[in-house]
């Protein structure tokens, strides 16, 4: 928690107001659409991110979970063209309020991508440093302790303790996305955006991440993608269902419940026969 | 051809493909996997007939030039046709293409190696700690003497001045470009720059002569060399920066800007570094572009026979206008001189390309276990 006030300090729009409340955020999102250009793309999206779980995201290609993950973070708006109306409540606050800073939010609400993004030039020290180095917050000498602290909380610190200085890039696919979830909660966000992290994974690895997933959620609100539906299963307390009507049409939000639910009965038609594989 | 016979008229299906199953039920080799091969010596023996050829033809016509285009059209015709006999049509094309893409090579690389090569040959022996530091000054046009430190100097203050000059402008432009550069500006921006390539050297130096030296009253300078040196090198950096920047992946710009790392730190701490090796390179090739040019500094630098450090003020000399000068002197002292000078400015050229890539590679980005 200090790591958290002393960040509060130096920077204008802070949206964690209570250090002391806890490292999870509730997500509220209503009437949310993203548009790329005119193109809309996400439409009339509701829904609630509980704090302390693993929210998954299904659904076929092209159907907006990922534009609708991004959203999350701000993140949509930086492809030129894009924008989003609807709001994002992070406890409350309107992540899309004219006040908000989206550095700040960004912060918050840290993002895992699909393929592992280490930075090339960078060690793997420093890769998990980056986000405090760069951000400016922190001295040299706390560094060590949360560099360890996050590669042990992304389960890679025994296999990486002896090549701290070595570059990231030279790590395992697998390897490379435990350094860039141990990068993202280095700076210790409060919830954890995943966009379908194992896709470029082999089954090890997607087990380790899985383990990963399971020891976050007591720490973090997290939200996945996922195209894989035992993994959907196996890591998720909520699941979310998303489809488009067609070519071209907006992707939607079908059902969300808790995921035992969604797997075993359904209301929609649609998202059983997705599930059973009957489509999609 | 047997094909005719079978009656196959199906649109769609080659006789060739026809030919290969028929064959293929008859003779099982035929669908091997091996094929006839020409002994890897053969076409070397064709080309050393081509070698004698030409010493044949240069001997009969006297002329070089036509000696070895007439031997080089007789080799390819000869390998094709011999492979098109022993081996098949495919290796016979393979061959034929192979034959002109090395033609193509060695044609693009004799001109090169022949300047330098001469280059050598002609300066080589006027080079000596005694020419790297003398200057021209009070030499007659019966000396020996003389050198070239006063060039050297001037050469390295205009260059290393436009560069500085030139590089911040030209990487700032290329950042903008690519990471913020959205609308009309940017495409503004982007054509001046293409118009700006193609800008004739001497119309630069025109420019700066109209505007620093008529217009603003300066006197002519090394300085007024550099400026207009500067305009030549920017589209050179912008164009060269821009394409590497681009070629950052865009994960990387992501990654960090959702770690919370505001998009002037990303640009500044992420992008940057990972295209730093192509932004040296670039910025090389952009020095290499001016460091020869020899209008603009006829017009800006004045031209002086002794040692002037300070580009500001005063006439400077230059590499180029040195050669420049020295070839117009007309005596046998002096155009060994033009030489060995020339050689300078390649080797000085080499010099920078290596510290580049040195650099270059020092700073690249590493995947080294």
């Amino acid at each position: 928690m200090k790591a958290t006030t002393t960040r509060t300090a130096d920077r204008g729009t802070d949206i964690r107001t209570d250090p002391e409340a806890g490292m999870t955020k509730r997500i509220e999102v209503s009437g949310l659409n993203a548009y790329y250009g005119s193109h809309k793309a996400v439409e009339d999206i509701s829904m609630t991110m509980e704090p302390r779980s693993v929210t998954a995201f299904i659904g076929p290609s092209g159907c907006g979970k990922s534009t609708f993950i991004r959203t999350l973070n701000r993140m949509h708006e930086l492809i030129p063209g894009a924008s989003v109306d609807g709001s994002v409540a992070l406890d409350g606050q309107d992540l899309y309020g004219s006040e908000i800073d989206p550095v700040a939010v960004r912060r918050t609400v840290g993002m895992v991508f699909q393929r592992p993004n280490p930075f090339p030039t960078m060690s793997i020290y420093d890769n998990v440093a980056a986000g405090l180095k760069l951000a400016g917050i922190k001295r040299k000498g706390d560094l060590d302790a949360i560099v360890e602290r996050s590669l042990r909380g992304a389960n890679l610190w025994t296999e990486v303790k002896d090549r701290l200085n070595k570059p990231g890039a030279g790590l395992s696919g697998g390897q490379q996305q435990r350094l860039c979830i141990a990068r993202a909660i280095a700076v210790e966000p409060q919830v954890l955006l995943m966009d379908e992290p194992c896709s470029a994974l082999d089954p090890i690895s997607t087990l380790a991440i899985e383990d990963l997933i399971a020891l976050l959620k007591e720490r973090y609100t997290i939200v996945i993608v996922t195209h894989n539906m035992q993994q959907a299963a196996r890591v998720s307390d909520k699941t979310a269902f998303f489809n488009l009507a067609g070519p071209g049409q907006p992707g939607r939000l079908v059902e969300i419940g808790d995921t035992e639910t969604i797997f075993s009965a359904p209301t929609e038609e649609s998202t059983a026969d997705y599930i059973a594989g009957r489509f999609g | 051809m047997t094909v005719l016979d079978t009656g196959d008229k199906r649109p769609g299906i080659g006789t060739d493909a026809v030919e290969v199953g028929r064959a293929g039920l008859a003779d099982p080799r035929a669908a091997s996997l091996t094929r006839r091969t020409l002994p890897r010596q053969v076409p070397w023996a064709i080309a050393g007939g081509g070698v004698l050829l030409t010493i044949v033809f240069k001997l009969t016509l006297d002329n070089w030039a036509l000696a070895v285009f007439l031997a080089g059209v007789i080799f390819i015709g000869v390998l094709s046709a011999v492979s098109w006999r022993f081996e098949d049509a495919r290796r016979a094309r393979d061959r034929f293409a192979t034959s002109l893409i090395s033609t193509a090579f060695v044609l693009a690389v004799l001109p090169l190696v022949s300047v330098l090569g001469y280059t050598i040959q002609r300066g080589y022996g006027k080079l000596s700690p005694y020419f790297l530091s003398h200057s021209m000054r009070g030499v007659g046009a019966r000396d020996d003497t003389g050198g070239i430190y006063h060039a050297i100097i001037g050469t390295l203050e205009q260059v290393g001045l436009a560069a500085l000059i030139a590089v911040p402008i030209g990487l700032l432009t290329a950042i903008y470009l690519v990471e913020y550069g959205r609308g009309r500006l940017a495409k503004t921006v982007t054509f001046f720059v293409d118009v700006m390539t193609g800008l004739p050297s001497i119309v630069a130096g025109l420019f700066i002569y109209a505007f620093w030296i008529m217009m603003l009253g300066f006197q002519a300078s090394g300085f007024a060399g550099s400026l207009a040196l500067m305009i030549l090198m920017l589209p050179t950096v912008v164009r060269s920066a821009e394409e590497m920047l681009k070629l950052v992946p865009n994960e990387l710009r992501e990654a960090s800007l959702a770690l919370g790392i505001p998009k002037w730190r990303t640009v500044l701490k992420v992008v940057l570094p990972t295209a730093f090796g192509g932004i040296v390179t670039g910025v090389m090739l952009s020095i290499a572009r001016v460091i020869g040019e020899t209008a603009p500094l006829l017009l800006l630098v004045g031209l002086t026979q002794s040692i002037n450090t300070d580009p500001f003020s005063g006439w400077q000399s230059a590499l180029p206008l040195y050669v420049f000068d020295q070839n117009h002197a007309g005596n046998q002292f002096a155009e060994d001189r033009a030489w060995a000078a020339a050689l300078t400015l390649i080797v000085i050229v080499m010099i920078l390309n290596l510290a580049a890539r040195l650099i270059a590679r020092w700073k690249a980005p590493k995947a080294g276990r």
